[in-house]
C-alpha cells in the first residue's frame, strides 16, 4: 500500500489529532507524525476515520505539535512490536524502546500488539499447581499456571513487596522457573526502581523483561504499555515454550488514563466517567493468559491495582474481578497489626483452586484442611466482634479457643518472613498444628483420617 | 437461507464512508433491508445493518475492524441474520454467530480467532438416518413432524414441516442424508411444490412461532435445595442470578445445567472468561447425567463468545442462543437456556448505541434496554407448539447479571427484575463466609410457588409447601433475633428462641449450605430434600413443649445424639433413613421431659 502523507491537522486536543482531506485510510492503522523542526517521530493510531477525516490518537503528548506545516504520514501498518529471546535481561520504555543503554536487539519478527482472541476451543484448562511459597496462597487461595490472579491493594499498602516475593518465589513441583515479564504503568521512579532492583538481587533480572513506564511519561503510552509487555509474554509463552508470569502494576493508573483519551473524544461515560467499554478493554488485557492445546509455555498474569479509598466496587477492582479468576486482596487491619504478607484471606479468591490441589499436586488433605481453615477462622473473627460487645468472660471454652486460634492464624499462618520461602507442605503442617488449639469435635469440615494422620499429637 | 454466504452470491453495494471500531457506516444501501447480513470490505467481515438513514447504512461488524477504511466495499447478501437449524446441533460449541469453534481453529489453524473465516454452522456432509413418520397423501401444517433422527443417544431431533408451511406431502422417503438433502415434497394450496430438507434456517431477532403459551405448572429440578425447596423456578419460566463477581453466579448456573431435569441444555457464555468456557467443555463430556446415565454434552449446545472476542457478536450470542433453543422446545422438549452474563450483552448494547451516537438512557444504556430485556425473558415459556398435534414444549431461560459494585438499583439489574419471576440474590457477605450457594434466603423471591403447590402435593409430599413456608419463617425469625443478640448477648434469650436460633442454624448449614464441587452434595433429589428439611424441622416441632417448660437447661438440647449427627445427615440417600432420623429425634426429645419431670 502505498504510503500517504498530509500537511492537513486541522485541530488538536488533548491526545487527539483531527487529519482533513485524508483519502485510502484504515481503521488502527499506525500514524507517524513530525513536527517542524524536529527530528523525533511521534507515533499515533487511526481512532475513527470518515470519507476526508480521520482522529489520530497520539501516543507520544501533543506538547509542541502545530496544526501548520506538521507532517502526518499514514503507514499502511498497525502498531507492530519487534520481538526476540534477546528480550530477556532487558529494559524497555512503555513505548517499547530500549531503555538501558544496551545495544540493539534484532528482532525475530514483529507482531502486532493488540494481539487476536485466543479461541475458547483452542484452550486448556490451567491446573498446574504454582508454589509462591506463601502459605496464605499456597494453602487457602491457590494459584494455578495460566491463571489471572489480580492484586487488589490500597494506598501506602505493600502490594509491591507481595508481588516482588510472588515472582521471586514462584515455581512449579517440576522445579521450572518463570520467566517474567513486568510492565510499570504511571507508577512512581521509587516503585518502579524497587522492583528493578528486587529482580537484580534476586538474581531473575536475566530472565525477565521490564516495560517501564512512570508517572512522568506520557499518559497515552500507558494505553499501549500492558499490550506490549503481553505480546512479549505471548511470543516467549506460546513460540518459545516457556512458561510467562506477567505482573502489570498499577492498573488504576491504566483506566485512567483510558477515561482521560475518552473524555477528549467526547465519549458519553459510564461509571464514574470511565467510558463503557471499559470492561470490554480490560478483558483484552486479562484475558490474554492461559494454556492453549499443543503449547508448552503458559501465561500466568498478576495485575495489581489498588483501590481508590479501599472501595472494591469502584468500577476499576469491580470490572477486573468480573474478567479475572479471583483475587487477592490486602488487608489494611492485618497490615496495621504488623502481620506480613497482609493478605486478606476471606476476601480473596482463587477460583481455579481445585484444578491445583489434592493428591499429587500438593496433598490430599489439602482441600479439607482449608476447607476447615476457612470455617475455623470466620468462627474466630465473629468470636473477637462479640467479645468486643459483650466481653471476654462471657464467652465459653469452645469460643474462647476459636478466638486463640484466629490470632496465631494471622500471626503464623498468613504473617511470614518477607524472605520466608515455606514449601506448601510447610504451609499444610502449620495449618494442622494450628488446629490442634481447637475442640477436635469443631472440625467438621475435614476427614476424620486426615485429623488422625496429620494433627501433631497433644503432649 | 443460509448466514454462511458464497461470495459470489454477496453483490456489492456500497462503499464505506466512515469506520469507528465495530460501528461501519456505508453508502449505496437505499435498498437494504434494517438487519439484513452484509459482507464488509475485500476481507468479507461479517456484518448486520442496524440503522437506515438515506442511502446510508450503519453496519455493527462481528470481527475487528482494524484495516477497514472508506473506500471499501460491502456486499449485500439479501438475507437477515439467522440461525442453521437441523441434527448436530447437539455437542457442538459456536461463537456468537454461530460459527463452530473447532472449525475455526482448523481453518485458521492457530490457536487465535482470526478475522474474515467462514465456517459452516453444521457439517453438510454427515449422513443422518432419517425415518420417516408422516407418509404420502398426509396433510400437514408448520410444525407437524414428518420425522426423526437420533441425533445424540439422549435426543431424538425431529424434523419439522417449516413454519408457514402447509400442504400435503407428495412424496417422503426414509433413509441416510445429510442436512441439505431433500427429504420430502409438500404441494401447498397454491399448487406450489416445496421441497424439505432437514436443514432450514429462522432469524435469530424474530421468536419462532407457536400455537399459544400455557401456564407454568411444573417445577426445573436442579438438586440444589436453596433452588428446589425454597425459590424454585417452572419449567417455561424466567428467572435472573444477580450478584458482585466471586459470590458464585456462574456456578451455580453451570450447576443448573449440570443437573437441571430439562433434556436440552443450551449455554451461552456471552462476554465471560475464555476458562470458563473451556472448563465446560473440559468437564461435560466427562460428567454423567443423573437423569439419563448420558454424558451431559449429548444433550448440551454451547454458546461462547468471550468478553475479548468481538462485541456486536456478542450482542447476537444471546439471539443466536435463544433461537436454537426455541427450535429444540417446537420438538416438545423442555430446554432450559443459561445466559451468562446479561450484563455484557447490554454493555454490547450500549457500546454500540453509543457509536451510533443515539441518546443515551440511564448510565449511556440506550433508552431500549428495558424493552429488549423484557422481549427476551418473554420468549421463555410453555407452550403448545405450531403443529396440529398439540406437543407440549417448554423453554426456561435464566439469566445472570452482573451489576457494577453489586449494586442492584442499576438499570440492567433493574429491567431484568421487572420481567424475571425467580429472583436468586447471590450476596457478597455469604460468599466472604463461604457460605455456597451464597442465595440469599432474606432477599430472594420466586413467585412460581403457586404455581408448583399441586406438584409438590401430588410428587413430593402433601406437607412439603408448609415445612417449606415453616422454614422461611424460622430463618426470618432469625434474621431478628441475631440483632438482639449482638446487642444484649445470647444470655438473655428465652429458650424458645434460643430453639428457633439453634433450628435455623441447621438450616442454613446442613442445609441450605452445599458443595457444588462435592459430586455426592452437589445433586439431591426433591424427595431426599424434603425428608432432610423436615428432619431439622421436627428438631423445632417436637422441641418447642419441652423447651419451654420451667427451669429446662437449653444446653441439654444440645447433647441429643441426633443434633450432634444432623451436619452429616445429608449422605443418606435414602427416604428410610430419614425416617428412622426423626423417629429417633422425637424419641430422644421425649426422652429430654423425662429425665426434666
Amino acid at each position: 500500500m502505498s504510503q500517504k502523507e498530509y500537511k492537513t491537522v486541522s485541530a488538536i486536543t488533548g491526545p487527539l489529532l483531527v487529519v482533513e482531506g485524508v483519502s485510502g485510510v484504515k481503521y488502527e492503522e499506525l500514524v507517524e507524525v513530525n513536527v517542524p523542526g524536529e527530528n523525533q517521530t511521534r507515533l499515533g493510531k487511526v481512532l475513527d476515520v470518515s470519507e476526508d477525516k480521520a482522529v489520530v490518537q497520539m501516543f507520544d503528548p501533543t506538547a509542541g505539535v502545530q496544526a501548520e506545516d506538521t507532517r502526518v504520514r499514514f503507514t499502511g501498518d498497525t502498531l507492530k512490536l519487534g520481538v526476540s529471546e534477546d528480550m530477556l535481561g532487558r529494559v524497555f520504555t512503555g513505548a517499547g524502546v530500549i531503555n538501558d543503554g544496551g545495544p540493539e536487539i534484532i528482532p525475530e519478527k514483529r507482531i502486532d500488539i493488540n494481539g487476536n482472541a485466543i479461541n475458547p476451543y483452542s484452550r486448556e484448562f490451567p491446573n498446574d499447581f504454582i508454589q509462591t511459597g506463601i502459605s496464605s496462597i499456597d494453602v487457602m487461595n491457590t494459584l494455578v499456571r495460566g491463571q489471572k490472579l489480580p492484586i487488589f491493594s490500597g494506598a501506602g499498602l505493600p502490594h509491591s513487596r507481595l508481588a516482588a516475593q510472588i515472582a521471586r518465589q514462584a515455581k512449579v513441583k517440576d522445579g521450572g522457573e518463570f520467566a517474567i515479564v513486568f510492565a510499570t504503568l504511571g507508577v512512581s521512579f521509587e516503585e518502579a526502581e524497587y522492583f528493578k532492583r528486587q529482580f537484580q538481587e534476586a538474581g531473575s533480572l536475566e530472565r525477565s523483561v521490564l516495560f517501564i513506564n512512570t508517572a512522568a511519561d506520557p499518559v497515552v503510552e500507558r494505553i499501549s504499555t500492558p499490550r506490549m509487555a503481553l505480546t512479549t509474554a505471548e511470543y516467549l509463552a506460546f513460540e518459545k515454550g516457556m512458561h510467562v508470569l506477567v505482573i502489570l502494576t498499577d492498573m488504576t493508573n491504566y483506566c485512567e488514563a483510558l477515561r482521560e483519551v475518552s473524555s477528549v473524544r467526547k465519549e458519553v461515560p459510564g461509571r464514574r466517567g470511565y467510558p463503557g467499554y471499559l470492561y470490554t478493554d480490560l478483558s483484552t488485557i486479562y484475558e490474554r493468559a492461559g494454556r492453549v492445546k499443543g503449547k508448552q509455555g503458559t501465561i500466568t498474569q498478576i495485575p495489581i491495582l489498588s483501590m481508590p479509598d479501599d472501595d472494591k466496587t469502584h468500577p476499576v477492582p469491580d470490572l477486573t474481578g468480573y474478567i479475572t479468576e479471583g483475587q487477592f486482596v490486602i488487608s489494611r487491619e492485618l497490615y496495621r497489626k504488623g502481620v506480613f504478607p497482609p493478605v486478606d484471606v476471606q476476601g480473596s479468591l482463587s477460583r481455579l483452586w481445585s484444578a491445583g490441589v489434592g493428591e499429587g499436586k500438593t496433598r490430599a488433605d489439602h482441600s479439607g484442611l482449608k476447607d476447615q481453615l476457612f470455617a475455623s477462622y470466620a468462627v474466630g473473627r465473629e468470636v473477637r466482634e462479640l467479645a468486643v460487645v459483650l466481653g471476654e468472660a462471657s464467652l465459653d471454652d469452645s469460643d474462647k479457643a476459636h478466638l486463640r486460634f484466629a490470632e496465631a492464624f494471622e500471626r503464623e499462618f498468613v504473617g511470614q518472613g518477607e524472605f520466608e520461602n515455606r514449601s506448601v507442605e510447610e504451609s499444610l503442617d502449620i495449618g494442622w498444628k494450628l488446629l490442634a488449639m481447637l475442640p477436635r469435635e469443631s472440625l467438621k469440615r475435614v476427614k476424620a483420617e486426615f485429623v488422625d494422620k496429620h494433627m501433631p499429637k497433644a503432649e | 437461507m443460509t448466514n454462511t454466504i458464497n461470495t459470489q452470491e454477496a453483490t456489492k453495494a456500497g462503499e464505506i464512508v466512515r469506520v469507528t471500531g465495530p460501528l461501519v457506516r456505508a453508502n449505496g444501501m437505499s435498498s437494504a433491508k434494517l438487519y439484513e447480513l452484509v459482507k464488509v470490505s475485500s476481507e468479507k467481515l461479517l456484518g448486520e445493518i442496524i440503522e437506515l438513514n438515506g442511502d446510508i447504512a450503519s453496519i455493527q461488524v462481528y470481527e475487528d475492524t482494524t484495516g477497514v477504511g472508506p473506500g471499501d466495499p460491502v456486499f449485500r447478501t439479501g438475507k437477515t441474520m439467522s440461525v442453521a437449524l437441523a441434527p448436530g446441533l447437539l455437542e457442538s460449541i459456536y461463537d456468537g454467530v454461530q460459527r463452530p469453534l473447532k472449525a475455526i481453529e482448523e481453518a485458521s489453524g492457530s490457536v487465535y480467532i482470526k478475522r474474515g473465516i467462514d465456517a459452516e454452522a453444521l457439517d453438510k456432509n454427515k449422513k443422518w438416518d432419517f425415518k420417516a413418520v408422516a407418509k404420502v397423501g398426509d396433510k400437514v401444517t408448520g410444525g407437524d413432524i414428518l420425522g426423526t433422527v437420533a441425533e445424540t443417544k439422549l435426543i431424538v431431533h425431529k424434523v419439522m414441516v417449516p413454519p408457514h408451511v402447509s400442504g400435503v406431502i407428495t412424496n417422503i422417503k426414509s433413509g441416510n442424508f445429510n442436512i441439505t438433502e431433500t427429504i420430502a415434497e409438500i404441494k401447498t394450496e397454491s399448487g406450489e411444490i416445496e421441497v424439505v430438507a432437514m436443514l432450514q434456517y429462522w432469524p435469530i431477532r424474530e421468536p419462532r412461532p407457536k400455537n399459544k403459551k400455557i401456564f407454568p405448572s411444573e417445577p426445573l429440578l436442579t438438586g440444589g435445595r436453596s433452588i428446589d425447596t425454597l425459590f424454585p423456578i417452572a419449567k417455561g419460566g424466567a428467572g435472573c442470578i444477580p450478584g458482585p463477581f466471586g459470590a458464585g453466579k456462574t456456578v451455580t448456573q453451570q450447576s443448573i445445567s449440570k443437573y437441571c431435569n430439562a433434556e436440552v441444555i443450551v449455554y451461552i457464555g456471552c462476554g465471560e472468561r475464555g476458562n470458563e468456557m473451556t472448563e465446560v467443555l473440559s468437564e461435560f463430556p466427562h460428567l454423567i447425567d443423573p437423569n439419563s446415565g448420558e454424558p451431559l454434552m449429548k444433550r448440551t449446545i454451547l454458546i461462547a463468545n468471550t468478553s475479548n472476542m468481538p462485541v456486536a457478536a456478542r450482542e447476537a450470542s444471546v439471539y443466536t442462543g435463544i433461537t436454537i433453543a426455541e427450535y429444540y422446545r417446537d420438538m416438545g422438549y423442555n430446554v432450559a437456556l443459561m445466559a451468562d452474563s446479561t450484563s455484557r450483552w447490554a454493555e454490547a448494547m450500549r457500546e454500540i448505541s453509543g457509536r451510533l451516537e443515539e441518546m443515551p438512557g440511564e448510565e449511556g444504556y440506550p433508552a431500549y434496554l428495558s424493552s429488549r430485556t423484557a422481549q427476551f425473558y418473554e420468549r421463555a415459556g410453555v407452550v403448545e407448539t405450531l403443529g396440529s398435534e398439540g406437543r407440549q414444549g417448554s423453554l426456561t431461560v435464566i439469566g445472570a447479571v452482573s451489576p457494577p459494585g453489586g449494586d442492584l438499583s442499576e438499570p440492567v439489574s433493574q429491567s431484568t427484575l421487572r420481567v424475571t419471576k425467580t429472583f436468586w440474590s447471590l450476596d457478597a457477605g455469604l460468599a466472604y463466609k463461604k457460605h455456597f450457594p451464597s442465595i440469599n434466603w432474606l432477599g430472594s423471591y420466586s413467585l412460581y410457588v403457586d404455581n408448583l403447590l399441586d406438584f409438590w402435593r401430588e410428587n413430593v409430599a402433601p406437607d412439603f409447601a408448609n415445612i417449606r413456608k415453616q422454614a422461611m419463617e424460622l430463618l426470618e425469625k432469625e434474621s431478628k433475633l441475631l440483632e438482639i443478640v449482638r446487642l444484649v448477648g445470647m444470655e438473655s434469650l428465652s429458650n424458645s428462641d434460643k430453639l428457633t436460633l439453634e433450628v435455623a442454624r441447621m438450616i442454613r448449614e446442613d442445609f441450605l449450605m452445599q458443595n457444588a464441587f462435592d459430586p455426592s452434595d452437589a445433586y439431591m433429589p426433591i424427595k431426599i430434600q424434603y425428608n432432610l428439611l423436615k428432619s431439622i424441622v421436627t428438631f423445632y416441632n417436637e422441641g418447642l413443649p419441652v423447651v419451654t417448660t420451667d427451669e429446662f437447661e437449653f444446653s441439654r438440647f444440645k447433647q441429643m445424639s441426633t443434633y450432634k449427627e444432623i451436619g452429616r445427615l445429608k449422605e443418606k440417600r435414602e427416604v428410610s433413613d430419614y425416617e428412622n432420623f426423626i423417629s429417633r429425634v422425637k424419641e430422644e426429645i421425649k426422652a429430654l421431659t423425662q429425665t426434666n419431670a
